[in-house]
């Protein structure tokens, strides 16, 4: 019924339905965080989506400003809780663009590993929490297991399974320890299994698929013009993928295909997302097999801490080691966009220096913060479950988005 | 290479242009008063242009042909208290078309609106009230100017050089009148910023650090030809 229709309806009086305003969240299991939704519903049906955002601010901006190059890294773990390493990937590559240092091979190769596993941990939540939200609750079950060895290699390699400040400017922190190279491959083989359960699970699953399919939809053009990246632009068919595109580190030599959706609705986010981790694989397999021996940080102590053992001997390590823990590095005058495919989409950090040892201005662009302003977009006119599909199918994380 | 048709000892060899540069000076030739200046570094495109010119040229941006930046895909503000415009608002494009970033500046004050290109892309209007939220800048014709990150009430621009890290207010739950109220900030201990800073190894040209003269002359190691006279 036209809202035309409804108005002649009140001058008649009677049953007029005026529309009424919900809230959603900030504290809903489907909600994925804190966001507050203000609804505008006409009946069941939304007429307008106002998502309140910004209560998990937290001034990380600010905060970086006040913080050495070195420590603002781990505040990029907090981002986006759900692929940590991606984002501290893109500081790093930031500051090293500044620096003008090259990052030694091996480096490179452990950088994208773990950038593709943490990829694969990713959409495993985002996958399993959707089909959670559309009412689907084995696969969080059966995800989660899989989620849980890989934030054991995170653990092993780092100390940490999740805020894991192992990506640094220069490099990585440590190498792999022994055997880790080994489990992780033998997990490239043994996973696949899972994913084909997940895939069993949903891709033909009747009640998922009336939950998704046409639900949300996104044109090409909606896409580039809300400024959408990632797994949600590529399901509306636009073939974009900053690791083929724009190659940093050692993608360039990887072998790899980007899925690309057809229809731009969430079946087709979900699609893309369960290929990418298949590509995914390809990728540590490659890193795994071609990863070259070699050190795995910039040989400067200027930039990066000399190892422990040196510092025993060498004077000059440990006053490099208490410089850099203490001052920092200084970084030359200048600034960078640098961005790279993050799980979610375009993770970009705009870096200002003033050359002090302090970011003069460092601006995070989230993927999700654009994604999500684009809810509206994509709800308006569906029903209110409909809003809860769609943003699963966002993989909306507010440690991103309110920063 | 060298081409051997060309006359020896003719003009001064001119240096090949960057392709970059090339490109941006066509860009520039078409708004000669609305680009002030464009800068290349690496891949990195910057052009800086007149607040009047802002909407020509993100819509040419947009849509000539060479251009094809399609995707805006970031807008934030950097605040340099000390010059006579103290906001510059940095606008990212992507063109997908030509695999080419352009980033996009323009200067304001506190008073002075910007242009919202909202109209433009629809990507804008959050990352406009981002900008407005943490600075304090004004973007004329944003449909939705509110507050997008802070509490709602929020007094204030937190990204400002002169906001103070700890901020004005904080919360608490208050058990007598079983509500979180606000009140002013009170630390346990004065906030402390470690200065840190010294000319260390002079790795960057920090300038006027009290005792440092000689941060910038350049370490001499071992013996040149030019000290046989000195």
């Amino acid at each position: 019924m036209t809202s035309a229709a409804l108005d002649t309806q009140t001058t008649e009086q009677e049953h007029f339905i005026k529309p009424y305003t919900m809230n959603f969240g900030p504290q809903h299991p489907a909600a994925h965080g804190v966001l507050r939704l203000v609804l505008e519903m006409d009946g069941e049906i939304v007429e307008r989506a106002d998502p309140h955002i910004g209560l998990l601010h937290r001034g990380t901006e600010k905060l970086i400003e006040y913080k050495t190059y070195m420590q603002a890294l781990p505040y990029f773990d907090r981002l986006d809780y759900v692929s940590p390493m991606n984002q501290e990937h893109a500081f790093a590559l930031a500051v090293e663009k500044l620096l003008g240092i090259e990052v030694p091979e091996r480096a490179q190769y452990i950088r994208v590993l773990f950038c593709e596993l943490t990829r694969i941990l990713n959409h495993i939540l985002n996958i399993t929490t959707f089909a959670l939200d559309v009412g689907a609750i084995t696969p969080a079950l059966w995800g989660f297991e899989e989620r849980e060895k890989g934030m054991e290699f995170y653990d092993r390699v780092c100390g940490a399974r999740l805020h894991a400040n192992y990506v640094r400017p220069g490099g990585v922190s440590m190498d792999l320890p022994k055997g880790l190279a080994e489990d992780m491959l033998a997990w490239t083989d043994s996973f696949p299994k899972v994913l084909d359960d997940l895939d069993s699970l949903l891709t033909g699953n009747r009640i998922f698929k009336q939950r998704t399919v046409d639900i949300g939809v996104v044109t090409k053009e909606q896409a580039l013009d809300w400024g959408f990246t990632g797994p949600v632009l590529r399901a509306s068919g636009v073939a974009w993928d900053l690791r083929k595109s724009q190659p940093y580190d050692a993608y360039a030599k990887m072998d790899f295909d980007i899925p690309v959706g057809k229809t731009g609705d969430c079946y087709a986010r979900y699609l893309v997302r369960m290929e990418e981790m298949r590509q995914s694989l390809r990728i540590m397999k490659q890193c795994l097999a071609g990863m070259p021996e070699g050190p795995i940080k910039a040989n400067d102590y200027k930039i990066c801490p000399p190892p422990r053992a040196e510092m025993k001997n060498s004077m000059e390590a440990l006053i490099h080691h208490f410089k850099l823990f203490t001052e920092g590095y200084h970084v030359p005058a200048g600034e960078t966009y640098t961005a790279v495919e993050a799980p979610k989409g375009e993770f970009g950090v705009y870096l200002v220096s003033d050359g002090t040892n302090r970011p003069y201005r460092c601006h995070i662009r989230a993927p999700g913060f654009a994604h999500l302003q684009g809810l509206e977009m994509m709800s308006r006119g569906h029903m209110l479950a409909d809003v809860v599909a769609n943003i699963g199918s966002l993989d909306i994380v507010f440690g991103e988005i309110d920063r | 290479m060298v081409d051997s048709t060309t006359p020896a000892a003719s003009v001064a060899e001119e240096p090949v242009k960057d392709p970059l540069v090339v490109y941006a000076e066509g860009i520039q030739a078409k708004f000669p008063d609305g680009i002030l200046s464009f800068s290349t570094k690496g891949q990195e495109l910057v052009f800086h242009v007149t607040r009047e010119a802002l909407l020509a040229v993100m819509a040419y941006l947009r849509d000539a042909d060479e251009t094809q930046f399609r995707q805006l895909i970031d807008i934030c503000g950097v605040d340099y208290p000390n010059r006579p415009e103290r906001f510059e608002v940095v606008y990212q494009l992507l063109s997908m078309r030509h695999n080419l970033r352009a980033r996009v500046k323009v200067t304001t004050d506190e008073e002075t609106p910007v242009a919202s290109v909202a109209s433009l892309f629809s990507a804008a209007g959050w990352f406009e009230r981002e900008t407005w939220d943490m600075y304090g800048i004004m973007f004329d014709g944003l449909a939705d100017h509110r507050r997008i990150l802070t509490d709602y009430g929020f007094d204030g621009h937190p990204l400002r050089k002169d906001f103070p890290l700890t901020g004005h207010v904080e919360v608490h739950y208050d058990p007598v009148q079983k509500r979180v109220v606000y009140g002013p900030v009170s630390l346990p201990q004065d906030f402390r910023v470690f200065d840190n800073l010294s000319p260390w190894e002079a790795l960057t040209d920090v300038q006027s650090l009290p005792g440092d003269e000689k941060a910038n002359s350049k370490p001499k190691i071992g013996w040149k030809e030019t000290d046989r006279n000195a």
